[in-house]
């Protein structure tokens, strides 16, 4: 186990990087340090883990990373940029063609078919009409997702709507694939089919892949390094030896 | 976000909660449906009364007196002009001079008198008056029994329907159906009526006036000689086209140069006598017509200006129009209470949907929408809901109006009134509809537009 950035595992420059990250609620009289003081690094081309119990601000690290919340203090430096100073419409632009997101209950619209879900965000990048189809099902026939396109997401399986998920969050062919639990919601072996997934894009795409969730086995198996969080704080870090990009045998004790 | 995508994305929605949004529709078309239904009662009504009006054929005439007459119009605008004893006398060249104001089709001066008439060797006393050629558009000679006159200087004569009746001896009962001017026509289409009355002669010796005038004249005293005048009657007219003279309204026609070649004796040559030269004739009072009724007011004023009296129906007929107007403001306004129910309608449902559909809300910013996105979506669904339902309440609101119409026409008829349009909508008010309900949509849309963009996407996605 090492605390220091610089000897982990790394083939590239830093894709992700915090420094002294704050975001704190207020919730009535209390406040409420969600995260509190951390900073880490993820390099260009990583596949990472964020481990800890609820509460422990993994989610809201992940939140930070994503563009969704503003950091109380502190930066989030992504591939260059620091999201801390990126005006709200600046923001958006960054979620839309940099990052790709997936969840824990899939978040994909009901209204709407797998089809129409997939490709609503190339409807927010004002992707001509006509290449849309194209890019969605192709999308989706990378996440092994052929039939049942124009279904609603209520007709479709757990798994089936989270490889759905995976195509919209692929479909911008963004650097950055954040996920956040995305097996908590299906059964281990539809979790594994997920989590392959994930490894190819990491593997065949080149993304950039920052995972939050509380199964250790999980991570070990997939992640190239976890980074372990509680009470909003860094408490420690360590290399798998799993990730196959990784090309090392740092076997850390959990901390 | 394209405005395709946006439109498509928005009629989505608003199937989605088809039942709140059909409703909210609804509430719109009936708002704007009582704002059509309002403003078109007030359009048809002033349309209406102002057929009515141009009709008589007097709107756009200018009867201009001499400030030395009576003031038989009730008029005491002198502020601008001579007092009435240094007025300049209506006579042919003022006639002229007035005609070549810009955008007067013609004046004409108007003869009328009192005068004995015979028929089938019985006198009949009646006022005649002179019409000028171009009188034959108007609406009281079209379509009359016979013809107007031949030409304008033709010894011909055209009948009220009353004088008519008289010379047949048939008196109207009252409370009867009034006889047609047609079965009037037969009998007496082509008769001849002899017109008496008094010529008034220039005398080339000056001599004491033959009149009660106690002054002395030099050079311009004249004789008055009794004449007689044979006239075909070529028309029975059976609307009254003088209405707005009253008391002295004529009963029999003659064309205008006819009627000035008779030199009849006017009352005014009495008192014109001092002043006038001789043979050129003075007019107690002259009609002018003038292209359009825009042009009414511009011309009174510089004929004003010139020192005479005018007198127009648009005077008359501006509190009417001011009426109107302010009918329109008042039905505009109970009609706008409806679309301001539908206005918080709109508010209320959308701000409905933002709770509803918080999550997705925060799953299209997650994954890219901005907040101008999120804004947009809710405009589009506003004014979606706005144009559907202003489409909705035009159709509505003309409807109402047919019913109306098609309902009071019944009870007219019933009544034996001849049928109305009390409803007009014109093209401009269905466009304006429409127009105005999109916009009052997107108004009721700013609010909860601008409440779904600024939602936090963190917190939005943690709702369930």
């Amino acid at each position: 186990m090492s605390l220091a950035p610089g000897t982990l595992p790394s083939n590239g420059s830093p894709a992700i990087r915090t420094q002294d990250l704050h975001r704190h609620y207020r919730m009535g009289q209390t406040e409420i340090h969600a995260v509190d003081g951390v900073s880490l690094q993820v390099n260009a081309g990583e596949f990472v883990a964020l481990l800890g119990s609820s509460g422990s601000g993994k989610s809201s690290v992940l939140n930070l990373v994503a563009g969704l919340d503003r950091p109380t203090s502190g930066d989030v430096m992504v591939q260059g940029r620091n999201l801390a100073q990126l005006s709200r419409e600046e923001l958006a632009h960054y979620r839309l063609h940099t990052v790709g997101m997936v969840f824990q209950s899939f978040n994909l619209i009901p209204s709407m078919t797998i089809t129409e879900n997939v490709e609503l965000p190339l409807r927010f990048a004002e992707v001509d009409r006509g290449k849309r189809d194209d890019m969605a099902r192709e999308a989706l026939a990378r996440v092994g997702l052929q039939a049942r396109t124009n279904h609603r997401p209520s007709e479709l399986s757990g798994g089936e709507q989270q490889r759905a998920a995976l195509a919209r969050a692929l479909i911008n062919q963004p650097k950055l694939l954040l996920a956040d639990e995305p097996t908590g919601n299906l059964d281990s072996h539809t979790g594994t089919e997920i989590m392959n997934l994930v490894r190819d894009f990491n593997q065949q795409l080149g993304m950039t892949v920052l995972i939050v969730t509380h199964e250790r086995a999980l991570a070990e198996r997939y992640a190239q390094r976890m980074i372990f969080l509680a009470d909003g704080k860094m408490i420690g870090e360590e290399s798998c030896a799993s990730g196959k990009a990784a090309g090392e045998t740092l076997q850390g004790a959990r901390p | 976000m394209k405005l395709p995508d946006l439109t498509e994305l928005a009629l989505r929605n608003l199937r989605e909660s088809l039942l709140r949004n059909s409703l909210t529709t609804v509430g719109i078309s009936v708002g704007v449906a009582s704002l059509v239904a309002m403003l078109s009662l007030g359009i048809g009504l002033q349309q209406l009364a102002n057929r009515r009006l141009v009709k008589s054929g007097l709107f756009d005439t200018i009867v201009v007196t001499s400030r030395r007459d009576l003031h038989s119009f009730g008029h005491h605008d002198e502020d601008n002009g001579p007092v009435p004893a240094e007025s300049p006398i209506l006579d042919e060249p003022l006639r002229v001079a007035i005609e070549r104001l810009p955008n007067v089709l013609e004046a004409y001066p108007d003869i009328r008198f009192i005068t004995e008439l015979r028929f089938e060797d019985k006198p009949h006393l009646t006022m005649v008056a002179a019409l000028p050629a171009s009188a034959k558009s108007n609406d009281a000679f079209e379509g009359m029994p016979g013809s107007f006159f031949s030409s304008d200087t033709a010894p011909e004569a055209i009948l009220q329907k009353s004088f008519a009746e008289e010379l047949l001896g048939k008196t109207p009962k009252p409370g009867l159906d009034e006889t047609k001017a047609a079965d009037l026509a037969g009998p007496l289409l082509g008769k001849d009526l002899i017109l008496k009355y008094a010529q008034r002669q220039a005398e080339a010796n000056p001599a004491p006036a033959e009149q009660s005038s106690s002054e002395d004249v030099a050079g311009a005293a004249y004789s008055v000689v009794s004449r007689e005048q044979k006239l075909k009657i070529v028309g029975i007219a059976d609307l009254d086209p003088e209405s707005m003279r009253g008391p002295t309204r004529a009963r029999v026609f003659l064309p205008l140069k006819l009627a000035e070649s008779l030199h009849v004796m006017q009352p005014t040559d009495l008192r014109d006598i001092s002043s006038a030269s001789g043979d050129e004739p003075v007019y107690s009072s002259i009609s002018v017509h003038v292209k359009s009724p825009k042009y009414v007011q511009p011309i009174e004023n510089s004929i004003k200006k010139m020192g005479f009296n005018t007198f127009s129906i648009l005077d008359a007929s501006r509190s009417i129009q001011q009426f109107f107007k302010v009918l329109d403001v008042f039905l505009g306004i109970f009609g706008s209470l409806a679309l301001a129910v539908a206005f918080v309608g709109i508010v209320n449902t959308l701000v409905m949907a933002i709770l509803e559909r918080r999550r997705e809300i925060g799953i299209m910013k997650a994954i890219g929408a901005s907040d101008a996105d999120v804004k947009k979506l809710f405009f589009a669904e506003a004014g979606a809901m706005g144009v559907l339902g202003g489409v909705v309440g035009v159709v509505l609101g003309w409807a109402i109006g047919q019913v109306i119409n098609f309902g009071t026409n019944v009870y007219l008829k019933s009544q034996s009134f001849p049928p109305e349009r009390f409803w007009s909508v014109p093209l401009w008010l269905v466009g304006f509809a429409i127009v105005f309900s999109f916009f009052v949509s997107l108004a009721a849309g700013l609010y909860p537009a601008g409440r779904a963009a600024r939602l936090d996407p963190v917190q939005a996605l943690r709702y369930e």
